[in-house]
């Protein structure tokens, strides 16, 4: 076989791709700001138990696609949905779905830590209170202690869990937040930007801590370190100008990506 | 290929493939004067290879120093990571390149009775080829070349048949004249010699197939048409 043929037959090999059960799956979704469309058609698969990253440019509709997969846009006046998002294949844009309910399922963290202004214990116990999942003082106490040691957190704060939450440090704040949204039992959490607030160290606690979890939750994060996506997810998805321009392995994605988009954005050579 | 949006890191990979180029222009040129100064006895030529050595060596640890310091600095991905992971490697066989062929300039004075049994005709025609790939797959590494570096992995086999033509030609002289072994020997390790340097060159190729496609070529057997 001359070399041009051999080449030709490296080039046609497709890496297999991964299979994993599906948690949540966006079908032919665009999101409008008014008449501004902000998500142009993406489909895209989130699977159990894997960390999923969106990385790409500001402005590139990341966020806003995050924010569709638990109904955040729906607090936004002129935004709307069009597409299907399912969650365990039910579709969470139908008429009749408990928003509410939605949101326990499909936890989120965000960009600043956001603590309420009361204790550190109140913190992790007003969700499990207002979701109904207990009432009881033993039960409660219980959930607050597992959601602090699996955010890693309980060792630094069981003996002061009357203490405000903002008063702890940054990094401990989002380890608190993330504390929170474990606390109502979720399947899947969302985060955005999670660690662009903290200091090296705290984001690496936050990773480990991420990297924990997903035995547990579906996670979806949102960031602008591509260092960050590639340490801690399985899967990376590339959004430019609302679209999703490659969608794949991590490891494929930063060593050898498909697409030349994607090949300038990770390498710096964008725009 | 479109410039990084950090003009220095640009820099920072034109440096790095220019050393490597460095080493491997050098590279070129002791294999191919190695086997002058071996047909001629030409033992001031032998010298120059020798000490030549000496300066791939430097380069060699000046792309280590490179690349370790770009990989630290800029974090690369993709073909950028693939090619400085690349130039690193492919620096290091440059210098066992150059090992092979001080190791042929070594034995310019120990092979001085081989004119009276071999023409020596074989080993310089061998020689040639394994320092053609040396120049080309440098030229397929500067121009990111997937194809050439394709088409090099499959002259390896023709290095192989010569090493074993000589090898057979060398025992059969040994055979019949046993006063010819001391210096069928050595042109034995030199044959040798350039059989690796045509491996390494091979290596090479497929390093940058891998620098320019993100993908491995397939198995050498799968390349080269047995023989």
């Amino acid at each position: 076989m001359n070399a041009e043929a051999i080449h030709t037959e490296v080039k046609a090999e497709t890496t297999p791709y991964f299979d994993a059960p599906l948690k949540m799956s966006a079908k032919n979704v665009s999101v409008y700001y008014g008449d501004k469309r902000a998500i142009d058609d993406v489909s895209i698969d989130i699977p159990q138990r894997y960390v999923t990253a969106f990385i790409g440019p500001s402005g590139c509709g990341k966020s806003t696609f995050l924010r569709s997969l638990n109904r955040m846009n729906d607090t936004i006046a002129n935004a709307r949905v069009e597409g299907e998002i399912t969650l365990d294949g039910d579709d969470i844009y139908r008429s009749g779905m408990d928003v509410v309910q939605l949101r326990a399922r499909v936890g989120m963290v965000f960009q600043k830590p956001n603590p309420f202004p009361k204790s550190i214990y109140e913190n992790i116990a007003y969700g499990p209170r207002i979701h109904g999942i207990t009432g009881s003082k033993a039960e409660l106490d219980e959930i607050v202690e597992q959601s602090l040691r699996r955010a890693g957190l309980w060792d630094e704060v069981k003996d002061r869990l009357a203490d405000s939450g903002t008063a702890l440090s940054g990094g401990q704040q989002q380890r608190l937040c993330i504390a929170r949204a474990i606390a109502v039992d979720p399947e899947v959490i969302l985060m955005d930007e999670p660690c662009s607030a903290l200091d090296p160290i705290a984001t690496a606690r936050i990773e480990e801590l991420i990297d924990d979890l997903r035995s547990r939750y579906a996670i979806v994060i949102v960031t602008h370190s591509m260092q960050q996506a590639a340490r801690v997810s399985q899967r990376t998805a590339f959004f430019h100008l609302g679209k999703v321009v490659e969608y794949g392995k991590t490891s494929d994605i930063f060593t050898n990506p498909r697409e030349e988009r994607t090949k300038d954005y990770i390498t710096g050579r964008y725009g | 290929m479109a410039e990084h949006t950090v003009k220095a890191f640009d820099e920072d990979i034109t440096r790095l493939r220019g050393l490597v180029a460095e080493m491997g222009g050098l590279a070129e040129l002791s294999v191919s004067e190695a086997m002058d100064a071996l047909v001629r006895g030409d033992h001031d030529l032998a010298a120059v290879v020798i000490a030549r050595d000496k300066r791939i060596d430097q380069l060699e640890a000046e792309v280590d120093r490179l690349a370790i310091r770009v990989l630290a600095l800029r974090a690369p991905m993709a073909d950028d990571l693939r090619e400085v992971i690349a130039a690193l490697k492919i620096a290091g066989v440059i210098e066992r390149i150059g090992d092979y062929a001080k190791n042929i300039a070594k034995r310019v004075g120990i092979t001085e009775g081989r004119r009276r049994f071999e023409p020596l005709t074989l080993i310089p025609a061998m020689n040639e080829l394994a320092a053609e790939m040396v120049h080309d797959v440098l030229t397929a590494f500067a121009a990111r070349d997937p194809v050439a570096a394709t088409e090099i992995v499959q002259r390896d086999a023709k290095v192989d048949a010569f090493y074993d033509s000589i090898f057979r030609n060398l025992i059969s002289f040994m055979v019949e004249d046993p006063s010819t072994i001391s210096s069928a020997a050595q042109l034995l390790f030199v044959a040798r010699n350039i059989e690796r340097i045509g491996d390494h060159a091979t290596n090479i190729a497929e390093m940058v197939y891998y620098a320019a496609t993100g993908m491995n070529l397939p198995d050498r057997e799968e390349v080269i048409p047995p023989a």
